[in-house]
């Protein structure tokens, strides 16, 4: 089971009629069990491509090719729960087929289970996030998507979600993408670092990381970021020469 | 507690009217009430609040299905907004009169025009509340619904139906109050029954006393319809909403 992404360009056209490119050539395949993370500076394209990639999106030239009848688990940005439904409910709805027992498990893992009753209204967002987690990995996808899933949470929070995130992505084998600015949640996550360029986006390096997460020590975090410094200031200083 | 207050105040200001006006102008509370006794005794007055509400709640289901399908639709579909636009400013400024009128001379003085006048006055508003309704729905959750794959009528249901749901409350809260005006008009002009008819007889024989007798039991039933079902249907369906403070 793959993925395969080939944008060749996507634009929008802005309401004074102007045309602005968004993606200028991304291009990479996924496979099922490896997390891809897709790792660029705020407002270079990430969030459009995640669009086009989950088919809410076709105005694009390229071609996406998602494994057929793959069962798709997102986790927005903003959790995107609602309102209106318990948490459980909401979990529910996006996976009518899952059991008592899984559900419970998966609550525990994400110590969700005296806020079942509760509604979005009555949770943190840090909370909500991981409700929206649960909802992903409850309706068991094949291809999970995690959009800035750590984004505007304090520390000691995003390291406890971190490690419930990859949790759930061993326990299970599927193709994840995480979209991320955040490069330690990109290397701590992460089997394959797509870099993205500011926009119009394109794909400036792909670097695997062959240690396994658990194995990690901080050199080795150490070093894949000063690589990447070192990749994304080149792409810098290529541009400013051209 | 506070509402008993005010009602025992709406009572005696009318006692006082009574007795500085006089009887003939203004009847007393005890004088109104033997003729809401007597009528009820007779039957009639069941006979004829059962016809009235037997109207409004056709006329009333009518035009919200309707009006909210179409309500629905137009703010959805951008053409059926177009086409549907001018119908709707047409409706809307219609006085109700005319609707009546026009019902009553090409259907026949019967109840299925009378029903159908009625409906096609509070259908617009249905309409139009509905639609803004519709526009303001959060593409963000549709999102959410698409990528889930959660299949159509579960979206409707779950996630499209509670977002609409306050301005259902709020089409249905001033439909209502607008059907329980209309109705009493195209029974004074065209039905053999019903508390408008009654009215309109009570008029002719300047009887007052019969005249105030419909009007105070048409008012309490509405009311008791406000208190007992619509308010409670309010409050159910903003449970999930945090408390105001």
């Amino acid at each position: 089971m793959q993925l395969e992404v080939d944008i060749a360009g996507k634009a929008f056209e802005n309401a004074a009629g102007e045309r602005h490119a968004v993606l200028a050539g991304v291009n990479f395949s996924l496979r099922a069990g490896e997390v891809g993370v897709l790792v660029g500076p705020s407002g270079c394209g990430k969030s459009t491509m995640l669009r086009i990639l989950v088919g809410l999106d076709r105005d694009y030239q390229g071609h996406v090719s998602r494994p057929s009848g793959a069962r798709l688990g997102m986790v927005f940005q903003e959790p995107r729960l609602l309102p209106w439904r318990s948490v459980e409910d909401n979990v529910r709805l996006a996976a009518p087929l899952v059991d008592e027992a899984r559900l419970s498990a998966l609550f525990d893992v994400l110590e969700l289970n005296e806020h079942r009753g509760h509604f979005p209204g009555e949770l943190s967002l840090g909370l909500a996030r991981r409700v929206a987690l649960a909802r992903a990995y409850a309706v068991e996808p094949d291809f999970l998507i995690l959009d800035e899933p750590l984004a505007s949470l304090d520390d000691a929070l995003v390291g406890r979600l971190r490690d419930q995130i990859a949790l759930l992505v061993e326990s299970r084998s599927m193709i994840t993408l995480l979209v991320t600015h955040n490069l330690d949640d990109a290397v701590r996550l992460g089997d394959r670092l797509l870099l993205l360029s500011a926009r119009p986006a394109r794909i400036i390096a792909d670097l695997q990381i062959r240690t396994p997460r658990g194995a990690r020590g901080e050199a080795e975090f150490a070093a894949i970021k000063a690589d990447i410094a070192r990749l994304t200031n080149g792409d810098r200083a290529g541009r400013d020469a051209s | 507690m506070l509402r008993l207050l005010s009602f025992t105040v709406f009572l005696a200001a009318w006692w006082i009217a009574s007795l500085l006006g006089g009887d003939a102008k203004l009847p007393s509370p005890p004088a109104v009430l033997s003729v809401v006794i007597d009528e009820a005794r007779s039957g009639a007055l069941f006979v004829n609040l059962g016809a009235t509400l037997a109207r409004v709640a056709l006329a009333f289901t009518l035009a919200m299905t309707l009006g909210s399908a179409i309500g629905y639709l137009m703010g959805r579909v951008r053409l059926a907004d177009r086409l549907g636009d001018p119908w709707l400013i047409l409706l809307l400024n219609l006085p109700a009169l005319v609707v009546i009128v026009l019902a009553y001379i090409w259907a026949g003085l019967t109840e299925v025009a009378a029903i159908a006048a009625i409906a096609i006055n509070k259908l617009p508003t249905a309409v139009v509340t509905l639609r803004e309704g519709t526009r303001t729905l959060d593409a963000a959750l549709d999102e959410m619904a698409t990528v889930f794959a959660i299949p159509r009528w579960r979206t409707f249901r779950h996630v499209i139906l509670p977002q609409l749901a306050p301005y259902i409350a709020a089409a249905a809260r001033s439909g209502l109050s607008l059907v329980w005006k209309i109705v009493l008009v195209a029974e004074l002009l065209g039905r053999p029954n019903g508390v408008g008819f009654e009215i309109g007889v009570a008029f002719q024989l300047f009887d007052i006393p019969l005249l105030l007798a419909y009007s105070i039991t048409f008012a309490a039933v509405v009311l008791i319809i406000e208190t007992v079902l619509v308010q409670p249907f309010e409050v159910r369906l903003s449970r999930w909403r945090p408390r105001a403070a």
